[in-house]
């Protein structure tokens, strides 16, 4: 038997032995993740021993180092646990904006000490992590961001404040953009500042937001002492100071291939037209609605097209070819088109779609994951913003 | 299979664009139609794409064809596309030596196939009969008469049909039109008796006809493929034509874009380039989008085709419902960013526009492949 056979057969001799019948659900939603942090209410015993179990192993993370807390997996190993863990429907045991954020950017700017002070926790679902980029006044523009860091000696002094921080009235830590050279041009003078948001003068203010949930804040710093170094030898900045532009341009071009990858995850359900046809019913086969049968099959064709143009990517990726500006042409594509669905979606959901409460529908799952998806194009860059990088970037048109 | 070209593959598509840049570029085809050329095409420059291996492209080797499958097919197709090369590449290389490779008996083969490879023969596909493709329309006949077949009835929007030497028709030996049984394919001499061709001066001024058959005789070994093999063969056939054309267009989408930013660079309007506002600058990314998607199902059509052929029609649906819309967009766009230039015939965007409205038209739309793929998906 060959090395990854033999993977393949302990991997899933080992998931059998571990993962908790309660556990492979295949439960998904936003509802069902496990994001950890000291303030973490675990939904069931059987999360907790799951997410433990894969933290020792090291597989909430699998493709970070060992040293740091992960699995040190190669990128066959990770398809093959994944596939395992499908296969049984296993949950994910842990998801965080530390795993899918802060630990990239620390793998690629953090030092050594840093790496090994904040990813063991992350990788063990033990410090749950925000991240602080937008501002009132720094959207889309977000290099304008003007949130003060002060140099006090032995301490960072930071005042301002930040919006759409994701879950920050839950979290633990924040990793930050602030303006720590205010005569430098606005790219130069930002630093990426790491936080603990337990920290005096500290604050967080929920979002309600049109689907009735509220997962992102506003989060307010007065006057708050960050000191220079978290332990010793533990630098509080990543990466140099006035280079955290460089570490954020990273983050987003990594935090847009996650967005448009999530487009892939999207098209494991039902497909629109399966949907529409369980909903309104067929008639001599074809849906009952024709116009709105046509509009299915046009958006069919173009997310089957937009599935295809990621594993073309991939492997063009992988042969050394591509263009790194992809990742905003993938963006824009997959949140416009996701909208797309989930519009039709609603078409074929009819009146009852439009329930808000009650157990029919959930208290309104479809419609309100159909008004989440109007952030996507807006979070993470705008679709305007994509458009500008494909048109600078790419096609190298003038004056863009 | 990964989905990228293969070394091979780029560089068949390397050598191909330097080819056809030099000898086949549009002034060749504005030729061809201010000439009013009757063949549609150059038969110096055909013999010569046959040297190259490129007729027989789809040909195995023991009949002098290159075997490069349907990828390398679409290569060239693309290519062509660019250049909006007028050739019977479509007719002959795809359609034709589909057909007989996997429908055609021992003796059709060695007859036909090696005079494909070479560019010796020019081949036609008769399918149509009314204004929108629908093969289940079929409704020509091919009444048994002695041991053999007589067939009447008319088709139309024939590539190739006005110069081909042979054609290749489908007709009905059984059942009523609509019906998806009893239709077979027939392998004709474009020479026989009752035979008659009216050439169709076309939009893109390529070569075209409507075929009129008149008691045509034909014995069983004219027959290409089973009687009454129905429409699944004939199918087969068309989704190598469709991801043909598909591929096509994708070419030629994307040699209309490149040259649509090549003006939004270089044309000034208010004292700037017009490719500075925004208003363009937004338009032309989403086209590229749109491009790449086009690009990925095209494909992944022709890779499917190579895989499981029989298995195709779904995704080689999705690449002409696909590719059809996106280079309708791209030849619009093109023609509105260059603004009045682009409506002159000195222009060659026009060519572009014209060649891409047939190509979207021929084997069905994109509403037609778009109803076709929702039936398959059951809904």
């Amino acid at each position: 038997m060959s090395d990854i056979e033999t993977f393949r057969k302990d991997t899933r001799a080992w998931l059998e032995e571990n993962c908790p019948a309660e556990m492979r659900d295949g439960a998904g939603g936003e509802d069902n993740i496990c994001w950890g942090g000291r303030n973490w209410k675990f939904q069931s015993e059987a999360q907790k021993i799951w997410l433990n179990r894969m933290a020792e192993k090291g597989w909430t993370v699998p493709a970070w180092p060992k040293e740091y807390g992960g699995g040190g997996l190669t990128k066959e190993e990770i398809k093959i646990l994944k596939s395992e863990m499908r296969d049984m429907k296993a949950r994910s045991p842990l998801e965080s904006f530390g795993i899918w954020m802060l630990g990239p950017a620390l793998l690629k700017y953090g030092t050594h000490e840093q790496k090994l002070h904040f990813l063991p926790a992350i990788t063990r679902g033990e410090i749950r992590w925000c991240q602080g980029y937008s501002e009132p006044n720094a959207g889309s523009d977000l290099a304008s961001l003007q949130c003060k860091c002060e140099d006090k000696g032995n301490h960072w002094l930071v005042n301002g404040q930040k919006v759409w921080t994701s879950y920050a009235d839950e979290s633990d830590w924040i990793f930050c953009l602030v303006r720590t050279d205010p005569k430098a041009t606005k790219h130069n003078g930002i630093s990426f500042l790491l936080i603990d948001m337990a920290a005096k003068g500290v604050s967080t203010k929920p979002i309600k937001l049109i689907s009735g949930k509220s997962p992102f804040c506003e989060t307010f710093f007065d006057d708050v002492k960050v000191p220079k170094e978290h332990a010793p030898g533990i630098g509080a900045i990543v990466g140099d100071l006035n280079r955290g532009w460089d570490v954020a341009k990273y983050l987003l071009t990594h935090e847009r291939e996650m967005i448009s990858a999530g487009g892939g995850g999207l098209f494991g359900g039902r497909g629109i037209g399966e949907i529409a046809a369980s909903e309104i019913g067929l008639e001599d086969g074809r849906l009952a609605d024709p116009m709105l049968r046509g509009k299915i099959a046009q958006a069919e064709i173009d997310g089957w097209a937009f599935l295809l143009t990621l594993e073309r990517m991939k492997d063009e990726a992988k042969a050394g070819q591509g263009v790194g500006a992809n990742s905003s042409m993938l963006k824009y594509y997959g949140t416009e088109f996701n909208k797309r669905r989930f519009e039709l979606l609603m078409d074929s959901g009819g009146s009852e779609a439009l329930e808000w409460e009650g157990e029919r529908t959930q208290d309104g799952k479809l419609a309100r994951s159909w008004l989440r998806t109007k952030a996507n194009s807006i979070e993470g860059g705008t679709s305007e913003v994509q458009l500008n990088i494909i048109a600078k970037h790419i096609l190298r048109l003038p004056g863009a | 299979m990964a989905l990228v070209l293969t070394e091979e593959q780029q560089m068949l598509r390397d050598s191909a664009r330097g080819f056809l840049d030099e000898k086949a570029p549009v002034a060749a085809l504005r030729k061809l139609r201010d000439t009013n050329d009757e063949t549609g095409f150059s038969r110096s420059l055909w013999k010569e794409m046959a040297e190259m291996g490129w007729a027989g492209i789809l040909v195995g080797e023991d009949h002098g064809g290159a075997d490069f499958g349907f990828v390398g097919a679409g290569v060239l197709a693309e290519e062509m596309g660019r250049t909006l090369t007028a050739s019977p590449f479509l007719s002959t290389s795809i359609l034709a030596a589909t057909a007989l490779q996997k429908l055609g008996g021992d003796a059709q083969r060695q007859e036909h196939l090696p005079k494909i490879s070479a560019g010796d023969a020019v081949f036609a596909l008769a399918v149509d009969e009314t204004r929108k493709h629908g093969p289940q329309k079929t409704a020509m006949k091919a009444e048994k008469h002695g041991n053999g077949f007589k067939l009447s009835g008319d088709k139309t929007f024939v590539a190739d049909g006005q110069v081909a030497d042979n054609i290749i028709v489908a007709a009905r030996t059984a059942g009523a039109p609509g019906d998806a049984e009893g239709i077979t394919l027939f392998l004709i001499d474009a020479a026989a008796k009752g035979v008659s061709r009216e050439r169709t001066v076309m939009v893109d001024s390529r070569g075209a006809a409507r075929l009129k058959f008149d008691g045509v005789e034909a014995t069983g070994d004219d027959v290409l493929g089973e009687v009454d093999g129905g429409l699944a063969a004939l199918e087969g056939v068309l989704n190598a034509g469709r991801a043909g054309l598909a591929a096509e267009m994708s070419g030629a989408a994307q040699a209309a874009f490149a040259m649509t930013m090549d003006y939004l660079k270089e044309r000034k309007q208010f004292g700037t380039e017009i490719g500075s506002f925004q208003a363009l600058q937004h338009r032309a990314a989403h086209l590229y989008s749109e491009i790449e998607l086009m690009k990925s199902v095209t494909l992944k059509a022709l890779q499917d085709l190579d895989e499981h052929y029989g298995m195709a029609g779904i995704v080689c649906s999705l690449a002409k419902a696909k590719a059809g819309e996106v280079a309708k967009l791209a030849a619009q766009e093109a023609i509105q960013m260059h603004g009045g230039i682009g409506m002159t015939d000195e222009f060659d965007i026009g060519f572009y526009m014209k060649r891409i409205r047939v190509a979207q038209e021929m084997f069905g739309d994109a509403a037609f492949h778009a109803d076709r793929l929702a039936a398959m998906r059951g809904y």
